[in-house]
């Protein structure tokens, strides 16, 4: 997903003078040939996050369209008041683009993880969410997010699905409850759920929630399984399906500090989130 | 020397309408002179070019305390000076803090410290990506304000990629701890001009100056303290 984003955003600097890059160090190799195509837009500004977002923040105050790139908690953690400030009380906007997931960077350590970035996110207003499952998922988000002024985070990952998938598919529809896949969770869930009746709804644009699809699709119990913290969504699956009687299951790694290393496999695992710890987590909540 | 914050002044009454202060109070308005000088005689900006793309952008980084922009806004005409008279009230635009998306001709919404230099210096990359050269960028901040590490960030980069914008830091030794060896030694790699923050003449000269590098007026005007 990172050469995906490396190579759409060169190409999108390249077609659309409009459009800007800052990044602060990381992806500094991959990104050097754009920048020094057109110096005049496409910065490295080194290692200073509060001043990509204060760079981008200005740019988009003189009508051009940044992207931010960083580790997700470098981009969004460590310059969460910039981001506050810069864009949402100024009324631009930005795209956001980070790596390292929750647990991607699991041999790093906690320093380079961000499980709490969407929860942050969700503190703001008006920011569009994007959690590409698959690789090939990402241009055509880039590619929209460039086309406009709106704020927008896209959570790059190393976890993939086998394949692509448009956002709001519904990949198995055995009514009973709903479980919502929110991008590389697809893959773990529906081996989780084989041989269970239940729907199964991808969404790899969770900001804005689809509400009428939830509302179409839901019986009387909905399964959230995200990428990012635990219970993220509750409270806009809960706004979605207000006034309607439901029991919800949010599933998502924990925030405490699993202060191990090894790889995002293990960190999965230990979360429960491989297929055997989220098909023990579903089936229990359902009393089947 | 000048006469703005004299209770004679026309701009001292419009700011006395902010504050209900009839009295002369130097330190409470350490930025007027200098806002006077950049929109009477530097910024080509006035209430019909506001939305003009190659407009001069002034950023007041220092949102705080914000009588004396507001007295200037008033006298220029970018805003009513009725509204000088309920700030801070519900119904009124003018609050503590500016909000850029409530009051024309502000470029930037602050308040919370070290915002207005990181985005003086996106200002001044995106208007000179697109070609608006005789577009300036100026920024105001105050010496306490320099505290904030996010304003570093920015004096290092403005350096090291010769950024032409100006910062204006007002120097009324409000720091905590104080700027050791003087402000111009916090902008490594940047040309600088000391001046007397109430000498209109001087502050102009200052703020005219163009070097082709990112240039420092420090304007030292009545300490806080004492």
């Amino acid at each position: 997903m990172r050469d995906t984003f490396v190579a759409t955003t060169t190409d999108i600097l390249d077609e659309d003078p409009r459009t800007a890059l800052v990044i602060a160090d990381i992806s500094g190799d991959a990104f050097a040939p754009v920048i020094r195509r057109h110096p005049d837009r496409a910065f490295n500004v080194g290692i200073r996050e509060q001043l990509m977002a204060g760079v981008g923040g200005g740019l988009a105050l003189t009508g051009m369209r940044p992207f931010l790139h960083s580790y997700a908690p470098f981009l969004v953690d460590r310059a969460y008041e910039q981001i506050k400030l810069d864009f949402g009380h100024q009324d631009t906007g930005a795209v956001l683009v980070s790596i390292g997931a929750s647990y991607d960077a699991a041999a790093e350590g906690y320093t380079h993880q961000s499980p709490g970035d969407v929860a942050l996110l969700d503190t703001l207003d008006g920011w569009t969410v994007h959690v590409p499952g698959h690789r090939d998922e990402v241009p055509e988000l880039l590619r929209a997010a460039a086309r406009h002024d709106g704020r927008v985070y896209v959570r790059l990952s190393v976890q993939e699905n086998r394949r692509a998938y448009t956002n709001g598919s519904v990949l198995k529809r055995e009514g009973g409850p709903l479980v919502v896949a929110v991008g590389p969770m697809l893959d773990p869930v529906l081996e989780a759920v084989q041989g269970l009746g239940v729907t199964v709804f991808y969404v790899n644009t969770p900001r804005p929630l689809d509400a009428d699809n939830l509302n179409a699709l839901i019986n009387d119990e909905i399964v959230v399984v995200e990428p990012y913290l635990a219970g993220t969504s509750a409270k806009v699956v809960s706004d979605a399906l207000r006034g309607r009687p439901h029991r919800a299951l949010h599933l998502g790694p924990g925030s405490a500090e699993v202060r191990r290393y090894g790889s995002w496999r293990d960190h999965a695992r230990t979360q429960g989130l491989d297929p055997a710890g989220l098909r023990h987590s579903i089936t229990e909540f359902l009393g089947t | 020397m000048n006469a703005l914050s004299a209770p004679t002044s026309p701009l001292h009454s419009l700011l006395s309408r902010i504050t209900g202060d009839a009295k002369h109070a130097p330190s409470a308005h350490s930025t007027l002179d200098v806002l006077w000088v950049l929109y009477d005689r530097v910024l080509r900006i006035t209430p019909g070019t506001v939305d003009e793309p190659d407009r001069d952008r002034f950023l007041l980084s220092k949102g705080h305390g914000p009588a004396a922009y507001y007295a200037v806004l008033a006298a220029k005409g970018f805003i009513p000076e009725e509204w000088l008279d309920s700030l801070g009230s519900w119904e009124s635009p003018l609050g503590h803090h500016p909000d850029r998306m409530l009051i024309p001709g502000v470029e930037v919404g602050t308040g919370s410290l070290g915002h207005g230099l990181g985005l003086a210096v996106g200002t001044a990359l995106g208007l000179r990506a697109q070609g608006f050269d005789r577009a300036r960028t100026f920024v105001l901040v105050g010496d306490a304000e320099l505290d904030e590490g996010s304003n570093h960030e920015a004096i290092a980069y403005a350096a090291a990629i010769a950024l032409p914008l100006t910062t204006v830091v007002i120097d009324n030794q409000s720091s905590t701890y104080g700027w050791p060896g003087g402000i111009p030694h916090r902008f490594p790699g940047w040309s600088a001009d000391v001046v007397d923050g109430r000498d209109h003449d001087q502050i102009e000269r200052a703020l005219r100056h163009r070097t082709g590098r990112p240039h420092l007026v420090v304007a030292t005007v009545e300490s806080k303290r004492g």
